[in-house]
């Protein structure tokens, strides 16, 4: 118990202390010792699989635990979650020398660290709440970290709503399984409470909502706002990830036939994000879609009931998506530009390393052996082969055209960033603390590949018909990609001005590019009816409720009073006239009264 | 130990007087400091050597389950005696009194309120006028200004009188005009004073133990705090805003303390606790009674449609006024909702329960959907006050122990982030002159402390978990879910507030803290030590019952409900 309390509590000491600190030269100690510090403490959890629990609040009829359980499967999502963070911490060093504010961003960034891992080791699910939702807040903070920039504090507060939106059907997912079951402990939820189906759909809300599956997808890829190491950390192995690990814990609570929709998100997900990333505009944005694709991935491996498909392939999507992250700040950094495709481009040999690393992210992501991302993604895809439900089917479908997009997207970004000749280049080295981090997850993305012989993951075989589909899949996409290139390619007389492999999407390139306008629309309809309903609730309550009942209440009040006054302002004979009327009144009154009765 | 109930009460009182006594003395406001500090070190050690809140009826009379008890008669033939009485639910509430009252106490003595250019000249002379005017017409204006026209300040239009908003320096200045320097204005001990009498009618109204004393200190708060809002408020809105809370409120008190009078009438004692272990009031006045107090407190706590008057009271008041309004003055609404209403009459109100609950849900949803379209930051400030009780009163309509948990933790963790939220508003104002949020911005680029300290208190008040705020409002939802039925639309209505309040407080910090740096902020100064030192308090507290909610669940297990 004390070894995982130790665990989220050293990255949210470290996180809150942080914030208390100005100068710049304790905070990078801070920031950087923490999450090596929690690493140690991740590799013990990893070998010592602890739990325990203490009440934290009573309810009477329900209680909330400070129960913690890391079992080998979450102990190895932890230790990648840390290990991005570490690395992140490391690498913005020397990312962030020269911003005034980097002592609040590395203590953020441990908060955040200390958020996921609260998620990942909660064993109850109000515990697993509030690190979902710090989560969201450090997001917020982190995404708004440029003052200067105009879009960034929208952008922030774009993720922060989008994410909440999605959690208002959580809570209430969240509070209706413990109205239901009595307790909050996933360990003690044995058989799925009565609404349970009901109660999961709400909680696959608000995963979508913080993983950016489809129709929630649109905080994504505005989060590019934020700087180059915050959207490695979000999309590596944290805030994007969190929704499918949640799912993956929740498996066992879901019923069927309900899985249905959730391999109707993944694959509309999957697809849709492929194309996106594939029309895309600049180098974050390609890889933001990506993550948003390959999260589908996760999904559809929660979709068949795969659990451990879905983490092998959460954490080996960490490696790789850390590293073109991170790759994708330094090749910025070197091409000296804003990272939009047209502008950014350097020769191989600019950087070799750079050159390097983005080769074997890209791989990885595109599924080629013997990398990381080729055992995860065949274990998906293999175990929805195996589950033989209409989930099923349908994931694996999608997931094979998704490969396809996945090969296509990663094969056009590499061309476009390397082989288009040279570009200005800004800044001719990589600072040690950013190089150190590229090698470290190059390493993870070659290696990660090893979880599948020795891991804790449980994981269907591997097909070899499966996989000689999912390659075939591959090159299938690096063939489309490849062969647009070629055409395009400089020739004395036809010369192409955007050679841009993303024009074999046609006519619809600008709206995939744009997300399907998605982001956009939401954003307008949103606002209209904000305005309208706020409109209208003011006209309620100042218009109605305050300026008519309440002020015009006492507008009567006083304008009686003084009309009484006035009817007591006359002379003589107006007296006399009222006395004579009012006797009358009453004579009449009482003459009939006694008549009736 | 039962003696110290009275010292709890009794030492503001006395600070209170002593101040009133001493206002030209330059020690005045640390006589002040004094009393609050006395009054929260009583209130603090209250807990000591405590009853063990076992409950045993007695030949007809309440003899435990109170931690501590006082007893004095006053006028028998009234049912009306002194006793005093606290236990696990009004000792937080106590504490949080003390609390405040010391901090607003310290706030007036030692925080200067700083503007970063020197005022205008105009401000002096209109000041000094407005002083004079104002005593010498308040006697025969207390109903005029319902006749005024809407102040702008309300009605969100421009606010000519922003620069004066920093509260009339009273008697000293208009007394001895030579020892009054705008530079560094500081309120006037006769505002120290009031405050010090809202605390210790407050603390009254938590301890008392019986229903008349009950509704006479309950009566006994509105008039300090009429003359805080009435004499220190906006100059452009305050004699309307305090008048429309004096009537509002007595209006509802009225009608409570019928509910009072008919309670004592049915069985025969005012004694609270009595009445509590004797399972309430008899049936058929049970519904009664619980409308008639419930409408009473439904004013103060404010419940909606009830709430017209707190947006102005609290937009008007002075930063110190619209800290304890928020703190203290709210809590006795839901306190008497929870404890009087719910406790003498629990059979009505099970039968009234929904009415109350689909109103606490408009409430939430009318205030979050208001808040949007506010561009003013106290006032948007003071309508989410009215979503947060709103979430208090819901969770205590659901009437399950879960609810009733989660209505007082709820109200508790109010009183801390919204003064807070206040106080940073307060200190905003006085630096920039303005509140409107339109010509605010950039403010984390020219004071990052002051920001931070924003940003924090902003994400408590939306319920961030980890913060005071979640527990009360996650187990609103809780509560309302455990009922099932047409609960869950009104759990749903309440998940659905919370997002409502993130949206709007994001709003308010994109327009504070980020973006350029507007004209009005730019050169203000960071938080000084002195308004570090009132706020850290608060800022420890939200932190503390966000991270440890388990011993003050724990003190409302064993109160007396």
């Amino acid at each position: 118990m004390t070894l995982t309390l130790l665990l989220v509590a050293c990255p949210a000491l470290a996180g809150l202390a942080g914030l208390l600190i100005r100068d710049r030269r304790p905070a990078r100690y801070v920031a950087v010792a923490a999450p090596a510090l929690t690493l140690g403490l991740a590799a013990a959890c990893a070998v010592a699989n602890p739990k325990g629990d203490f009440v934290l609040a009573d309810f009477g009829t329900i209680r909330v635990a400070a129960a913690l359980d890391l079992s080998p499967t979450a102990a190895t999502v932890a230790l990648a979650a840390v290990f991005v963070t570490f690395l992140v911490q490391l690498y913005s060093v020397a990312y962030l020398r020269d911003d005034p504010r980097y002592a609040a961003f590395g203590a953020q960034v441990n908060l955040f660290c200390a958020a996921m891992l609260l998620v990942v080791a909660a064993d109850d699910l109000v515990l697993l709440l509030i690190g979902w939702e710090v989560m969201g807040a450090c997001s917020y903070l982190l995404i708004a970290h440029y003052a200067k920039l105009p879009e960034a504090p929208g952008a922030a507060a774009k993720a922060f709503l989008v994410t909440r939106f999605g959690d208002v059907a959580f809570v209430l997912g969240v509070m209706w399984i413990g109205a239901s079951a009595g307790t909050f402990r996933l360990s003690e939820i044995q058989d799925p409470p009565a609404g349970a189906g009901a109660a999961m759909l709400l909680i696959l809300f608000g995963c979508i909502g913080k993983s950016a599956q489809f129709p929630l997808q649109i905080w994504l890829p505005p989060a590019m706002a934020g700087p180059t190491p915050v959207s490695a950390l979000i999309h590596a192995a944290t805030m994007v990830a969190a929704g499918a690990y949640v799912l993956t814990r929740l498996l066992p609570l879901w019923p069927t036939e309900l899985l249905l929709v959730v391999a109707l998100v993944a694959a509309v997900t999957m697809i849709g994000a492929g194309l996106c990333a594939l029309a895309a505009r600049d180098l974050k944005g390609v890889l933001a879609w990506s993550t948003v694709s390959q999260v589908g991935f996760m999904f559809a491996g929660v979709a068949v009931a795969a659990g451990d498909a879905a983490l092998f392939h959460l954490v080996s999507h960490a490696a790789f998506k850390g590293l073109l992250f991170l790759t994708a700040g330094v090749v910025i950094a070197l091409a000296g530009t804003d990272g939009s495709l047209r502008a950014t481009r350097l020769r191989p040999g600019d950087s070799p390393l750079a050159f390097w690393a983005m080769t074997i992210g890209l791989a990885s992501m595109a599924g080629l052996p013997p990398l990381g991302g080729f055992y995860s993604k065949e274990t998906v895809l293999g175990a929805a082969y195996e589950a033989g439900t209409p989930a099923g089917v349908i994931v694996f479908w999608a997931g094979v055209g998704a490969s396809i997009l996945t090969a296509a997207y990663a094969a056009r970004l590499w061309l476009l960033l390397f082989w288009r000749g040279r570009g200005a280049i800004e800044r001719a080295a990589v600072p040690w603390a950013e190089s150190f981090s590229l090698w470290a997850l190059t390493a993870a993305t070659v290696g990660v590949g090893m979880l599948y012989y020795a891991g804790p993951f449980a994981v269907p075989e591997l097909h070899w018909d499966l996989m000689a589909l999912l390659l075939l899949a591959t090159l299938g996409g690096f063939a489309v990609v490849g062969d647009s290139w070629w055409r395009d390619r400089p020739r004395s007389g036809t010369r192409v001005t955007d050679r841009d492999p993303a024009r074999i999407l046609g006519r619809s390139r600008p709206a995939f590019a744009e997300g399907l306008y998605a982001e956009r629309l939401a954003a307008k309809a949103t606002r209209a009816m904000a305005r309208a309903a706020g409109a209208g609730a003011r006209a309620l309550d100042e218009r109605l409720v305050d300026r008519t009942v309440v002020e015009g209440s006492a507008r009567a009040t006083v304008a009686a009073g003084r009309e009484t006054v006035a009817g007591h302002r006359g002379g003589l004979v107006r007296y006399l006239r009222l006395s004579a009327a009012g006797t009358l009144v009453v004579a009449a009154v009482a003459i009939g009264v006694s008549l009736w009765s | 130990m039962s003696a110290l109930l009275v010292v709890a009460v009794g030492v503001p009182l006395i600070g209170a007087v002593l101040v009133w006594a001493w206002q030209h003395k330059a020690f005045a406001h640390w006589i002040g400091v004094a009393a609050a500090a006395l009054g929260l070190a009583a209130a603090a050690v209250l807990p000591l050597g405590r009853a063990d809140g076992t409950r045993m009826l007695d030949s007809g009379r309440f003899t435990s389950g109170w931690w501590h008890e006082f007893d004095a008669a006053w006028a028998p033939s009234l049912h009306l005696d002194f006793s005093l009485a606290v236990d696990g639910v009004s000792w937080p509430l106590i504490l949080l009194t003390a609390l405040l009252g010391l901090l607003c106490c310290v706030h007036n003595a030692a925080v200067i309120e700083r503007g970063k250019t020197a005022p205008q000249p105009r401000e002096a002379t209109a000041t000094a006028t407005a002083t004079a005017t104002a005593t010498a017409t308040a006697e025969h204006h207390t109903s005029a200004p319902l006749q005024v026209p809407a102040a702008t300040v309300e009605t969100g239009g421009p606010f000519p009188a922003a620069d004066q908003a920093r509260g009339v320096p009273a008697a000293s200045g208009r007394l001895h005009p030579g020892r009054f320097d705008p530079g560094t204005a500081r309120p006037s001990p006769t505002l120290t004073s009031l405050l010090l009498a809202v605390q210790a009618a407050s603390t009254l109204v938590f301890l008392s133990d019986n229903l008349i004393l009950f509704f006479i200190a309950f009566e006994a708060v509105l008039l300090p705090m009429w003359a805080i809002i009435h004499r220190y408020g906006d100059p452009a809105a305050r004699r309307h805003a305090a008048a429309k809370f004096a009537l509002f409120t007595v209006a509802g008190s009225l009608l409570m303390a019928t509910g009072l009078f008919v309670a004592v009438a049915d069985a025969g004692t005012a004694d609270l606790g009595a009445i509590i272990t004797a399972g309430g009031v008899s049936d058929d006045v049970s519904l009664l009674v619980f409308t008639l107090l419930a409408t009473g407190f439904a004013v103060k706590a404010p419940l909606w449609p009830l709430h017209s008057w707190l947006p102005d009271a609290h937009t008007a008041a002075p930063t110190v006024g619209s800290v304890l309004l928020a703190g203290v003055l709210l809590k006795l609404g839901t306190y008497g909702l929870i404890r009087v209403a719910g406790g003498l009459a629990p059979d009505g109100a099970a039968d009234a329960a929904p009415v109350l609950a689909v109103l606490a849900a408009l409430g939430i949803i009318v205030a979050g959907l208001v808040c949007l379209g506010l561009p003013e930051i106290k006032r948007l400030i003071a309508y989410s006050s009215v979503g947060h009780m709103g979430f208090v009163v819901l969770a205590f309509a659901a009437g399950t122990e879960a609810g009733v948990r989660a209505a007082l933790f709820g109200n508790l963790a109010h009183g801390l982030v919204t003064p807070l939220l206040f106080f940073l508003a307060g200190a905003l104002k006085s630096r920039t002159h303005t509140g409107r949020l339109a010509e605010l911005g950039g403010l984390r680029l020219a004071a990052p402390m002051l920001a931070g300290l924003f940003g924090f208190a902003a994400l408590a008040s939306l319920g961030l978990p980890g913060l005071a705020g979640f527990w009360g409002e996650a187990f609103t939802v809780y509560a309302a879910a455990e009922r099932g039925g047409a609960w869950l639309a009104l759990a749903a209505v309440a998940a659905f507030g919370a997002f409502l309040a993130a949206a709007y407080l994001l709003r308010m910090l994109k327009r504070v803290s980020h973006g350029p740096v507007a004209p009005a902020i730019a050169g203000i100064g960071d938080a000084s030590a002195a308004e570090i030192a009132v706020w850290s308090p608060l800022v420890a507290g939200t932190l503390l019952l966000g991270l440890m909610p388990g011993p003050l669940l724990a003190l409302f297990a064993e109160g007396l409900l």
